[in-house]
């Protein structure tokens, strides 16, 4: 990191630290505070780095950033202008402009810390679930009734594993 | 609770008995959660962000350190209160600027606070006076896994807690700790460990965060990265960069103090007659005579237990709370003159300052 405290646009001291994602690149910049007011800095939806350091410079959008994700309709156009993203499924959707990012952004890239099990098992017992019961449907549908019978009682079974507390 | 019942109560902040640390006023750790299959707040629409306003609001609520909490949607909030809550530390200024859909949920010892809507759908954070990062830590793990129970979060087993900013992925976890560093700003040591903090991947702020500035020699710092360690690992790293930086300002104050002690007492003596005599203050210029005050407890000049004085002042000298304690909204203006009125009326009779006790006093 070259010099924090210093103002990227004048020479006083630097007390706006902003982080924004462009061009799959992350830029950082140092604002006094005075800037930061004039350029709207403190305003976050109505600011863009891009518009205040890479104005005219650099790269022009190549027409190839078509990518959309599907769960919530976000585009990469929109990433490029937000540096964040729409929905939890956008990582997939991204995951190829995301993850080379990653690299710089943190210290590794893979996540170490906190599971939340609770909703891990819970998810994966509500899957079962809707597997089971499409056999189940299948099963008498095609008239095999001992899988059937079987089915029935697994899902019984995931059912009690569930408790008290049914899957939302 | 109320919001008016939960402003007029003590805060953790205020809570006199807890004000013993000398350079670390307080620990915060905050957790970044969102609902799997929800758009993250920025990019929801209206509809879809009441409808998880209100799912988490119930599931916070219902929570056990949330009993009998103020649950509160931001727009049912005067800005005169938000502002109040804003200076606590118990919402961000992002949330108290957010459009309809928001809501904020604080425990009635306002160590708990969870903003919702605010970037991520859930901003989990607990606040404690004083260095008490593992403790804090601890706490804040405890109501996440509570919420759990409730909520289905948004996880991927490789990148962690998904967030709407790539730079929270991971733990999701923003460790910081806001630290009164008088002596390292006297010496212009700041930009030094500015660096140092930096290159070990910690951030330094102002005292509200992103975008504000350090008056009253007071700092945050918090770690920059959330993925690829775990959340005891960034605790630890970031414990150890504190007390090294708390090493640095003891180091700076003894150095000031041999070089020309005198020099450092001339600006607690003048900080102290300002206060008492004053008629003008700006919040900015009270937060650095009241900063200079709590250095002079710190090197014994005033006593020990004037320092929660002090503290509480660093608090209610803000324009929220002045205003709010004087029942009304005040220009600029009239409120340096209030805080000058109020300042003056707390100092008339504060233990006034002993200089002999230091070796080369000037009496």
């Amino acid at each position: 990191m070259a010099n924090p405290l210093k103002c990227d646009l004048c020479t006083k001291p630097a007390t706006v630290h902003l982080t924004q994602i462009v061009n799959n690149k992350v830029h950082k910049v140092d604002l006094c505070e005075e800037c930061a007011q004039a350029k709207g800095v403190t305003d976050p939806s109505g600011f863009s780095l891009a518009d205040l350091l890479l104005k005219a410079s650099l790269n022009p959008e190549p027409a190839a950033t078509g990518m959309r994700c599907e769960q919530c309709g976000f585009t990469q156009n929109d990433f490029k202008k937000q540096g964040r993203f729409g929905c939890p499924a956008c990582y997939d959707t991204f995951s190829a402009i995301i993850e080379p990012m990653l690299d710089t952004m943190h210290k590794g890239t893979a996540h170490t810390g906190k599971v939340p099990q609770k909703a891990l098992a819970r998810k994966s017992l509500s899957d079962r679930l809707t597997k089971l019961e499409t056999d189940l449907t299948e099963a008498i549908k095609s008239e095999r009734y001992e899988d059937a019978a079987r089915t029935r009682d697994e899902i019984n079974q995931v059912k009690h594993t569930f408790g008290q507390k049914p899957p939302r | 609770m109320t919001i008016s019942s939960l402003i007029d109560t003590p805060s953790e902040l205020t809570d006199a008995a807890s004000s013993k640390t000398a350079i670390v006023l307080m620990t915060r750790v905050r957790l970044a959660r969102n609902l799997a299959g929800n758009s993250f707040p920025g990019w929801a629409k209206p509809a879809q962000r009441e409808e998880v306003l209100a799912i988490c609001r119930d599931a916070v609520a219902a929570s056990a350190p949330m009993k009998r909490s103020l649950s509160i949607n931001i727009d049912e909030l005067t800005d005169l209160e938000k502002q109040i809550l804003v200076e606590r530390h118990l919402i961000s200024r992002e949330l108290s600027g957010a459009k309809a859909g928001a809501g904020v949920v604080i425990s009635r010892d306002q160590a708990f606070s969870v903003m919702i809507n605010e970037e991520d759908h859930l901003r989990i954070q607990v606040l404690r006076s004083g260095f008490q990062l593992k403790k804090t830590w601890t706490a804040v793990n405890e109501l996440d896994t509570a919420l759990e129970d409730r909520l289905d979060y948004a996880f991927s087993p490789t990148l962690g807690y998904l967030t709407a900013c790539p730079t929270n992925l991971g733990t999701g976890m923003r460790a910081s700790a806001m630290m009164h560093l008088p002596a390292l700003v006297i010496a212009s040591q700041m930009e030094k460990v500015v660096r140092a903090v930096n290159q070990l991947g910690m951030v330094v702020r102002g005292l509200f965060g992103e975008g504000s500035d350090a008056s009253g020699s007071i700092f945050q710092i918090s770690n920059q990265t959330t993925l690829g360690e775990s959340e005891e690992g960034i605790i630890k790293r970031l414990g150890s960069v504190l007390n090294s930086i708390i090493e640095h300002e003891l180091n700076a104050r003894q150095k000031l103090l041999e070089a020309d002690a005198n020099k450092i007492f001339d600006k607690i003596g003048r900080a102290f007659g300002i206060l008492q005599n004053g008629h003008l203050l700006s919040s900015g210029e009270a937060m650095n005579l009241l900063s200079l005050i709590r250095l002079g407890v710190d090197l014994g000049v005033f006593p020990d237990a004037n320092r929660c004085v002090i503290d509480r002042l660093l608090i209610e000298a803000q324009p929220g709370h002045l205003q709010h304690a004087q029942r009304g909204e005040f220009e600029p203006g009239q409120r340096d003159l209030l805080r000058a009125m109020r300042l003056r009326g707390e100092f008339a009779n504060f233990t006034k300052p002993n200089f002999t006790l230091s070796s080369d006093g000037p009496n």
